[in-house]
């Protein structure tokens, strides 16, 4: 991989830090007037999820790292492991393991599109898309009429997810859900 | 056709009239003072050779035939010769250029407020900025004066002047996240200096840094502190944790400034920078005599920005470098 100088660090560059690949967030170039400058970095590390704040020498350099991200439908889990496939036409499926499923666990759906982060051809993230359509698998019954007041209840979702739903909805149903905040948006 | 935005300037049509504004009161400030404005070339034969600062240059055609001509980092060398030739006290706001300067407070191309005063002490033009920086933002609160040494010790526990080199790197390292066991005394400082005291100052008032140590003198006079150490005659101004100006006692001693040069030609080597060419009618001019006095350079893009109370210099400037 290409090696990049402060100089060229700008958020979204990937770069190797202390043997991982990180992504970088924040450039800031810092220099007393009449002094030696320095770049005060934020980067996530993407193996951990991590932000760490740096400080380099401008002029210093970072490799490059070979990280990816592609869009991949979710095929199935074997309790190990979880399976995608590449959207290309390719057929071609990567195996995803825990530690790279993380917290998206609970919002799989059978053939939806995820982006999957690959580095050096290994899969090290998963991350949903914004919005899901997913049903109600548990709730309570929902209140015939309460339509416009507020109030709100958990429900379970077939995808493994416990979001606040309002009072009126029902077991069964297909709900919207933004996915960032683990928010209801709508019914589907 | 690609639909794009950054036609636009970054800074709205309502912040420029309030620019505009600003830098017509900083000129009226010189004039109520009898202060000369001035204009000298953006470009020269010589550049600076300060180890820091990264100059643009250009080749041209000119009755010489194809030379290089150097961007000016700042105006204080063309300035420098006026004073010696008799033009008593001037300011200039003047576009100065500084490569790889790039970010939130900085860019590129900039305007520098230059001005110098022969016969002032460095007192009495720290007390000038303050009535200007006072004139632009009226809201400001006091001065205080800090002591480049008061600050480390404050704010690290540890003397800039006597604390050895080994325990500046860790310190250093430690604060910066990063491995300074190369790097030399003044580097370390730097660093604290940008990530932990930098960011303190200015903050309830304007903050004016006195006493640097000798060998960050640049182009200032040096002298012994109280506490008996050589210290260089030169301040900083910080508001809301920038760095606003920059002032000396300025160097009348040719002898001293050509030395200074090659010092500073010889750390660029050093820091397998190329070297620049030196001012030699700058050292002329000293030779035939520049009145004692100082002078002072100020990012007035900064104090636009803050006295416009703006997050970044883009927001004060119609095209910055990506823009341009």
């Amino acid at each position: 991989m290409a090696n990049y100088s402060t100089n060229e660090f700008k958020g979204g560059l990937k770069v190797m830090l202390d043997g991982d690949p990180c992504n970088i967030l924040e450039n800031e170039f810092v220099k007393p007037g009449k002094g030696q400058a320095f770049n005060r970095v934020k980067l996530r590390n993407l193996i951990t999820g991590r932000v760490w704040e740096r400080t380099f020498k401008s002029g210093e350099s970072l490799e490059g790292a070979d990280v990816m991200d592609l869009d991949m439908e979710y095929l199935y889990t074997d309790g190990d492991m979880w399976h995608f496939m590449k959207t290309d036409g390719s057929f071609e499926q990567y195996a995803v393991d825990r530690k790279a499923i993380g917290d998206v666990e609970k919002w799989l759906k059978e053939q939806a599109v995820y982006t999957v982060t690959l580095w050096n051809d290994n899969a090290i993230a998963v991350s949903p898309p914004n919005f899901l359509e997913l049903e109600v698998v548990e709730t309570d019954p929902g209140l015939k009429g309460d339509t416009a007041q507020g109030g709100s209840k958990p429900a379970k979702l077939s995808s493994g997810a416990t979001v606040r739903v309002p009072l009126f909805i029902n077991q069964g149903e297909v709900l919207k859900i933004d996915t960032r905040t683990g928010e209801y948006v709508s019914r589907a | 056709m690609p639909r794009s935005d950054d036609w636009q300037p970054s800074a709205t049509i309502e912040t420029l009239c309030q620019r505009a504004r600003l830098l017509a009161a900083v000129r009226a400030f010189f004039a109520a003072r009898d202060v000369l404005e001035v204009e000298t070339p953006i470009l020269g034969h010589a550049g600076s050779t300060d180890p820091h600062l990264d100059s643009l240059s250009l080749s041209a055609t000119t009755s010489a035939g194809r030379e290089t001509l150097w961007l000016q980092t700042s105006p204080e060398f063309h300035m420098k010769r006026l004073l010696a030739a008799g033009s008593g006290p001037i300011f200039q706001l003047a576009r100065s250029f500084r490569d790889g300067e790039v970010g939130r407070r900085h860019n590129i191309e900039f305007t520098m407020l230059e001005w110098y005063r022969p016969g002032f002490s460095l007192a009495a033009l720290i007390s000038e900025c303050e009535s200007l920086i006072r004139t632009l933002i009226p809201a400001v609160g006091p001065a205080r004066r800090r002591r480049y040494r008061d600050l480390f010790r404050d704010a690290l526990a540890l003397d800039p002047f006597t604390t050895p080199l080994a325990e500046l790197q860790r310190v250093a390292g430690e604060r910066g996240g990063l491995d300074m066991a190369d790097s030399d005394r003044d580097g370390c400082l730097d660093l604290l200096m940008s990530l932990v005291i930098e960011p303190t100052l200015g903050r309830d008032g304007i903050d004016v840094v006195v006493d640097y140590p000798a060998s960050q003198a640049a182009l200032a006079r040096k002298r012994i502190d109280e506490e008996g150490d050589e210290v260089a005659s030169r301040f900083e101004i910080y508001l809301q944790g920038l760095e606003l100006a920059n002032g000396y006692d300025e160097l009348t001693d040719a002898q001293e400034q050509a030395s200074r040069f090659d010092d500073d030609n010889r750390q660029r080597a050093a820091l397998y920078k190329s070297a620049v060419a030196v001012d030699r009618r700058l050292v002329a001019a000293l030779v035939h005599g520049m009145p004692a006095g100082s002078g002072v350079a100020l990012g007035i893009d900064r104090l636009v920005q803050l006295a416009l109370g703006k997050a970044s210099l883009a927001e004060v400037m119609a095209f910055p470098t990506p823009r341009c």
